[in-house]
């Protein structure tokens, strides 16, 4: 842990997801997807009716996000994780579909753990409440799908060295649990 | 009497909405250098240091602090001798708060129906405003941005009598256990202790608005808020939920009597991104 951080390029490959370790430091450059509840719902109605995504997931990186509007002259607001299991529901699917990393923070289900492992993708954490450094590593930013969402719109996001936590891996390691097994001391 | 105009209510919350979400106060600041100090665990100093750093790009880039620049809890002391002119006071806080979303480029996060359509007010209104009548002709403003990461973590208890301190003290451990990195640790702790469920969640979010470090003047108390950041921070929760010996900067806990028959204990569960300003007219 705190070794020197991995650069990923996304979209991913299955062979280096399935060799990220929970507790890896990442970096990530290339193009990266928002979603949050709003835009989950309607990706899993469209998934169900056998309708066309607004992406191909295959490969890529959902980052759960609602940005705040960009002033003039940036390419977005402040922009850090929110809590991922408000979508817990909707991630197997995904998986499912060949969705191979997401990023949040916060604790996911049981269900989300086990689909990880079978599809060999990864869970990331961005840091929670450091929305205008992380908004940085944000270059370019445009809405793919459903603008009338405003901030939970499917946005497209072309980073660069977007740094991120392997929270829970494909082999079933969670820093979450060891984390805090680690450091919990008898009361 | 002292005439107020309520333009300059509205013109007072915009300016300290965008100011909160923009600068994080000094004592947050201070707090997160003194946990930098504390914490154990090398990943979790380096959340610390990336907090610190985000609290400087926001500032001087004039980028919020936090993506979720909350729903505008409005605390107001309104002076009995002031004389509001120019329009209802409550529209002029949610006046000031809908400039602060537009000139501030902050979020619209409220939905207006929760049970049904859940859309978007579009203008971050309305407020949740708290008005008190005090002596003076004095208005005091506090704004408090709250993100939902860390309110839809808090809990509230109606606890019987005979669970006392142990009780309590337990409610909110538990409480921060469920929680675990969801409301963005290290975090602080408001309790409201008393009065009846709708009292003791104010008093949690009053609490909050008490800076850190800075102990209940009752000294039971004070001792009763150390032993709750210290139980909190033996569950090893750590900065950003990855494991460390820092989960909660500081607890404030404010007490109102009660029913005989009442224990009410609400925690309100508050980011690191403790945002708050205030102002007076």
């Amino acid at each position: 842990m705190t070794t020197m951080p991995i650069s990923l390029t996304a979209p991913l490959s299955l062979e280096k997801t399935r060799s990220l370790i929970a507790g890896d430091k990442v970096l990530i450059t290339g193009t990266i997807y928002t979603a949050r509840d709003a835009a989950h719902r309607r990706l899993i109605e469209l998934i169900e009716k056998g309708g066309e995504l607004p992406f191909e997931l295959t490969g890529q990186i959902i980052y759960y996000v609602g940005p705040t509007p960009a002033s003039p002259g940036r390419a977005t607001g402040s922009a850090g994780p929110t809590t991922s299991s408000r979508v817990d529901r909707y991630t197997p699917q995904l998986l499912a579909r060949g969705l191979r990393a997401v990023i949040g923070k916060g604790d996911r289900s049981p269900e989300v753990a086990a689909a990880l492992q079978e599809h060999g993708a990864v869970y990331l954490a961005a840091v929670g409440g450091a929305g205008a450094l992380l908004a940085e590593r944000i270059r370019v930013a445009e809405v793919v799908a459903w603008p009338e969402l405003g901030t939970e719109a499917i946005h497209c996001f072309e980073v660069s060295d977007f740094p991120a936590i392997v929270v829970m891996d494909a082999q079933g390691g969670n820093l979450y649990a060891s984390g805090r097994k680690k450091y919990r001391q008898p009361r | 009497m002292r005439e107020v105009d309520v333009s300059e209510v509205t013109a007072l919350v915009s300016r300290l909405y965008q100011e909160a979400n923009f600068n994080l106060p000094p004592d947050v600041v201070a707090a997160l250098e003194s946990a930098l100090e504390l914490e154990e665990s090398l990943l979790g100093r380096e959340v610390l240091e990336t907090l610190l750093k985000n609290a400087e790009i926001a500032a001087r880039e004039r980028v919020p602090l936090c993506q979720d620049t909350g729903l505008a809890a409005v605390f107001a002391e309104v002076g009995q001798e002031v004389c509001f002119t120019g329009g209802p006071f409550r529209q002029a806080v949610d006046a000031g708060v809908a400039k602060a979303w537009q000139d501030g480029y902050l979020r619209a996060s409220v939905v207006s129906s929760p049970c049904h359509d859940r859309a978007n007010t579009g203008d971050n209104t309305p407020a949740m405003l708290h008005t008190e009548l005090v002596a003076g002709e004095t208005v005091r403003i506090t704004v408090l941005p709250k993100g939902a990461g860390s309110e839809n973590m808090s809990r509230l208890a109606m606890l019987k009598p005979a669970e006392g301190i142990a009780g309590l003290v337990d409610f909110v451990v538990e409480t921060v256990e469920k929680a675990g990195g969801n409301p963005c640790p290290p975090i602080f702790l408001g309790v409201g202790v008393g009065g009846t469920m709708d009292r003791a969640a104010v008093l949690s979010k009053l609490a909050l608005l008490r800076p850190a470090a800075s102990p209940n003047p009752d000294e039971r108390l004070a001792r009763l808020e150390l032993e709750i950041r210290d139980s909190v921070n033996a569950l090893g929760i750590g900065p950003g939920g990855f494991g460390g010996s820092i989960t909660c900067l500081g607890v404030a806990l404010e007490e109102y009597p009660c029913h005989i028959a009442s224990l009410p204990v609400a925690v309100n569960i508050q980011c690191n991104s403790a945002r708050r300003a205030t102002g007076s007219i």
